[in-house]
């Protein structure tokens, strides 16, 4: 009886297609908006997380200046110092990789060409707390570290711009005016998750920074990547704790230093994501709504044109329950339908969008699922008003009825 | 095979003392005002009379589609004027046919489609429906036109097709209102010859209202209404 219905239903839908297609058209543009909006919110979010893993895993960054909101900036405080990075090597624990560094614009020429940058001086387990690998080379010794030598690793972006094609092992580059041996390549990062070039990076010893580039021996930050997340929490007290004693600040007054977790960031800013997302999709709901009302509408105008029809399925036997699941199936098909051209188009827009914001396309089967019986249930619920009425007609009223 | 004693067979529609009322007060319309009539097995009734004399009422209430006020109505022996909706609907799909002066087929739907139907609600198979449905046409001479929509065929066949609907499940009594009122003359002929056969050939029990004397002619009895009452009740030696 059910399958007879649903073929029905198909077949009064298609005598009607052009009204059928604008009855639906409130469901399949509320659901193609939910859809839309929660994949293109999800790959939004997956790609700021992938891009704040980029940062390093399980990574601490201490750098000076008082606790502020937004990003970190390197503010004009009170800068680290050697002390604080020793006090930090030896009193902390759970610790996988530590490195100091500072970092500073320059210009870095290789024969004819020559490349703005940002040059960073800092210890040999840069790369490790990074989590960044070497496409040829490696990171230089703790003997080049200790002496001050001039050798440096180069990002993706400098091998392509500087040496264009040749390849730029133990070459020489000119950071400002200072010459400096290449011996490592990074692998290419692409863009921070606050836009700009990671790969467009020098990185040399941190004393050969201090003398020849940046004339100081301020440290601007301090990484600690921890063995796993577990001990973030406890690390980063006892790093606040330690940069405390160090650097005098007395107690009761506010630190000078902050020290953020990347994890949590990464946290804040996904639920941020999170957040619009529902709301855009809340909105959307509500077209959904107008759509359900649009269905409700259209089929009471259906049950009004075949009264006469309703009264001839009566007269030969149908019970009310009969013709109220007819009108009823109907209404939850035309639902269903509008919802998989919803679904469609939803991820036709997603594709695009993702293709346009150039962020990673998931197809989110859920989602889909979810879409297609929300829209069902959005056919019985306002297709039920019709169909009773419908099932209340008067047989011989409705048999007169022209 | 209609050579029955009348008196040996217990009707198989019984009104007594049935009377329907519409509106209120001093509105009040008597519709029915007392009708008694039985009906037997196999009889062929034709129902005369002037509109508003209460004989459209009289058919609705025997075709279970409306309820007396008063009175009762015994169909094979059993009251089904205190039945629910569900239970006269099933006496209608099991029991009744029903054929009307509009055809009353649905719109751009087949003619074996328009058969089917009163089958697809008893929940009977395609095959099987199918297959009685192209019987039902064959036997009103609709052979060939199975997949004609009501638009493509002509007044006469639309109304064969409607008695092929009302045959298909075997209906003890044929309800006609005005078959041949849509119909010329030549029509309404072939179409009462096949009615006929039915009542005669498979004891279908027919009631037919109509307003015509040479139409009322087939019939071996007529009953005529006025003002809510039965005025005349004649046998016809058929």
């Amino acid at each position: 009886m059910i399958w007879e219905s649903v073929k029905l239903a198909l077949r009064t839908i298609r005598r009607n297609v052009l009204r059928s297609i604008l009855t639906l058209l409130g469901i399949v543009i509320g659901v193609a908006a939910v859809v839309a909006l929660v994949t293109i919110g999800e790959g939004a979010q997956s790609r700021m997380t992938s891009e704040l893993s980029k940062l390093g895993s399980n990574m601490l960054i201490a750098r000076p200046g008082a606790p502020t909101p937004g990003p970190p900036t390197g503010s004009d405080a009170r800068s680290f110092t050697e002390r604080d990075v020793d006090a930090l090597r030896n009193g902390l624990s759970g610790v996988r990789a530590m490195a100091a560094s500072s970092t500073k614009g320059a210009k870095v020429v290789y024969g004819t060409a020559s490349q703005d940058t940002q040059v960073t001086g800092t210890e040999p387990s840069f790369f490790e707390t990074q989590d960044w690998s070497f496409t040829a080379g490696g990171t230089f010794s703790d003997s080049d570290a200790r002496s001050g030598t001039a050798v440096c690793v180069i990002g993706a972006t400098l091998v392509r711009e500087l040496f264009q094609g040749e390849d730029p092992m133990g070459r020489v580059i000119r950071v400002n005016s200072m010459p400096c041996e290449v011996t490592g390549t990074l692998a290419p990062k692409g863009q921070s998750a606050f836009g700009s070039d990671q790969d467009n990076t020098v990185v040399m010893p941190l004393r050969t920074f201090q003398r020849r580039i940046a004339g100081s021996t301020r440290i601007a930050t301090i990484n600690v990547s921890g063995l796993n997340a577990a001990v973030l929490p406890a690390i980063q007290a006892d790093m606040t704790d330690i940069l405390r004693e160090t650097r005098r600040v007395n107690p009761g007054e506010e630190d000078d230093f902050t020290v953020r977790d990347m994890t949590q960031i990464a946290a804040a800013m996904s639920s941020t994501t999170t957040v619009m997302t529902g709301l855009l999709g809340a909105v959307a709901a509500v077209s959904l709504l107008v759509g359900g009302i649009g269905i409700m509408n259209i089929m009471l105008v259906s049950v009004a044109e075949r009264t006469r029809e309703i009264g001839i399925r009566l007269a030969i036997g149908a019970r009310a329950s009969q013709v109220l699941l007819q009108f009823l199936v109907e209404a939850v098909v035309l639902c269903i339908i509008g919802g998989l051209l919803g679904l469609a188009l939803g991820y036709a827009i997603a594709g695009g969008g993702a293709l346009l914001l150039g962020i990673p396309f998931r197809f989110n089967a859920t989602m889909a699922a979810v879409a297609v019986v929300f829209s069902g249930v959005i056919g019985v619920v306002f297709g039920f008003f019709p169909a009773r009425s419908a099932a209340r007609l008067d047989p011989i009223e409705a048999l007169r009825h022209e | 095979m209609n050579a029955f004693d009348p008196h040996a067979r217990e009707p198989i529609i019984s009104l007594r003392g049935l009377r329907r009322f519409y509106g209120e007060g001093a509105a009040r319309v008597h519709a029915l005002d007392g009708v008694d009539l039985d009906i037997l097995p196999g009889e062929f009734t034709a129902i005369m009379g002037a509109s508003g004399s209460g004989k459209s009422t009289c058919m609705n209430i025997i075709g279970c589609l409306d309820r007396p006020t008063a009175g009762t109505y015994s169909f094979s022996g059993v009251d089904v004027s205190t039945l629910d909706n569900d239970r006269r609907a099933l006496l209608r799909r099991n029991s009744l046919g029903f054929v009307f002066q509009g055809f009353n087929l649905l719109p751009r739907t087949t003619a074996l489609e328009n058969v089917e139907l009163p089958l697809v609600y008893r929940g009977m198979s395609r095959g099987e429906r199918e297959h009685r449905a192209a019987a039902a046409l064959k036997a009103v001479g609709l052979e060939g036109r199975e997949g004609h929509t009501p638009s493509e065929l002509s007044g006469g066949q639309q109304q064969r097709v409607a008695i092929a609907r009302a045959i298909v499940t075997d209906p003890l009594v044929l309800l006609a209102d005005e078959p041949t009122g849509n119909l010329d003359s030549a029509r309404s002929h072939e179409l009462m010859r096949l009615v006929t056969d039915l009542n005669r050939e498979r004891g279908i029990t027919i009631i037919m209202v109509t307003h015509e004397e040479d139409i009322a002619a087939y019939a071996g009895r007529k009953v005529i209404f006025a003002d809510g009452k039965i005025r005349s009740d004649v046998k016809v030696a058929a």
